[in-house]
């Protein structure tokens, strides 16, 4: 059973047990244009929150996405590599940006719902 | 953005989907719908509508206009025939580039020239000084300035009713009152530039895209579309504290008007090529993905800082990061190996011939 949280600067974030998913919400893909570079964290790495984990580049411009939450960088989307453009066609799904292994769970509990999460960019 | 000037036909874009943002204070179209890779893909194969309305258009008129255009620019003002453009600089005094220009010439007595944005006012200014002692008027035209791009540019224009197979690269008319048409544009394909009064500018723009090879393009791809094309950019690539020798722009100032001199900047200008240039603008290849952009520090394999990149991106028609910069004279050979400093790691990248895309003028 999973449950995914939102943050105000547009990156979600899917819990399963100790781990999560991270990545940018549509809007943010929509936001930032047709990505061309996504700049990956080592695998291992520990992230606190509001760090830079992740840095996507657009055409024009490059633009931090920040750790949500304390966690330790599990596993990153290697297939963005060659293939930046899926976080434009599937923000939610297959470009996703990094796995963690979550080392406060009670900081999610500051994060936002899917409900919260539309009405703020409604 | 309310203290931004909104474009005349920014309801137009509103209609069509654009997303804007700053620059040079105007609030201008970054990217419609279709999105940046799309538009400037789209410019290179079809037609690319752009609205350059924040571009300045002024009229030179009078007795003095050649003499007065051939002090304020390293241009030969006199030896340009009716209806022929030329890139032009207006320089300060140590040979700083103020502005790029194209200057036009309408008339016997008449030029038009095209100024950017960001540097309106001060070109005003500068110009309105030096004209003081010339019998010449200084003219702003109020006009809407289009440009449609790419390889189906005439053929659309055709369609819209406005014939300018005629015109050349570089070459001018007047095909209606108040209108101004060139063959030129800053993509470095086949197209025109065409200034119009506001009345009429609604018309021409349905027309062109009624024409499904035409679309609007934003400012994002007329960025990644000229740096692609080898085209600076002034306030990035060029400046106040560039010249034209350093900036590889010695080609457009006739070379018995660089001995003559008789311009604004013309001693200093002698003095930095007998002294021999510091460094000089060139393309830039990264070697990964990775885009390194304006404000990056480039350096050789000893680790010296050897120089700056002042425009950087992706390039959606070659497929690769594209840049251009300043380097030290003997680093700037083309393939010499430097590293850029992107947060704090450091990005191959080799000195590369520009332009990364074939410039498609249609030369006459």
């Amino acid at each position: 059973m999973s449950k995914t949280y939102f943050t105000e600067d547009h990156e979600w974030i899917r819990v399963e047990g100790e781990t999560a998913t991270v990545g940018i919400t549509d809007y943010a893909q929509d936001q930032l244009g047709d990505l061309v570079f996504v700049e990956l964290p080592e695998v291992g790495k520990s992230l606190s929150k509001g760090d830079t984990a992740v840095v996507v580049e657009s055409v024009k411009a490059a633009s931090d996405v920040y750790a949500p939450v304390d966690g330790e960088v599990t596993e990153v989307n290697e297939a963005l590599v060659s293939d930046p453009s899926l976080v434009n066609s599937a923000p939610m799904g297959d470009g996703w940006l990094w796995k963690m292994k979550l080392s406060d769970e009670s900081q999610l509990g500051n994060l936002m719902d899917e409900d919260a999460y539309k009405a703020s960019i409604a | 953005m309310s203290d931004l000037r909104n474009l005349p036909l920014a309801a137009m874009h509103e209609e069509a989907g654009a997303r804007f943002g700053a620059f040079a204070g105007w609030r201008m179209p970054l990217s419609y719908r279709a999105g940046v890779m799309k538009e400037h893909l789209h410019t290179r194969e079809k037609a690319g509508l752009f609205d350059i309305s924040h571009m300045r258009l002024f009229e030179v008129r009078g007795p003095d206009a050649a003499a007065f255009l051939s002090c304020a620019c390293p241009l030969d003002a006199a030896a340009l025939g009716e209806g022929r453009s030329k890139y032009t600089m207006l320089l300060n005094d140590e040979a700083g580039i103020i502005d790029d220009l194209i200057v036009t010439r309408a008339g016997a007595e008449r030029f038009i020239v095209v100024a950017n944005a960001g540097n309106a006012e001060k070109d005003r200014n500068h110009l309105n000084e030096l004209a003081r002692d010339f019998n010449v008027d200084l003219e702003v035209l109020d006009r809407v300035l289009l440009a449609l791009q790419g390889p189906e540019a005439e053929s659309v224009l055709l369609g819209a009713g406005l014939d300018l197979s005629g015109l050349t690269f570089m070459t001018a008319a007047e095909p209606r009152e108040k209108w101004f048409t060139t063959r030129s544009g800053y993509t470095g394909e086949d197209g025109f530039e065409i200034a119009l009064p506001l009345t009429e500018a609604e018309g021409l723009v349905r027309a062109i895209l009624t024409d499904e090879r035409a679309m609007w393009i934003g400012l994002a791809a007329r960025d990644s579309l000229r740096l692609e094309a080898g085209l600076c950019l002034h306030g990035q690539d060029i400046d106040e504290a560039t010249n034209p020798a350093g900036a590889g722009l010695l080609w457009a100032i006739p070379k018995k008007r660089r001995e003559d001199g008789g311009f604004v900047g013309a001693e200093a200008l002698k003095r930095i090529m007998q002294d021999g240039i510091k460094e000089v603008r060139v393309g830039l290849k990264p070697d990964g993905r990775q885009p390194v952009r304006a404000g990056a520090l480039l350096m050789n394999d000893a680790g010296e800082a050897v120089g700056r990149v002042t425009s950087g991106g992706f390039g959606p028609s070659v497929g690769y990061p594209v840049a251009m910069g300043y380097v030290a004279t003997n680093a700037s050979e083309t393939g010499t190996r430097l590293v850029a400093e992107v947060r704090g790691s450091h990005v191959p990248i080799s000195v590369h011939p520009l332009p990364f895309t074939p410039h498609r003028y249609r030369k006459g």
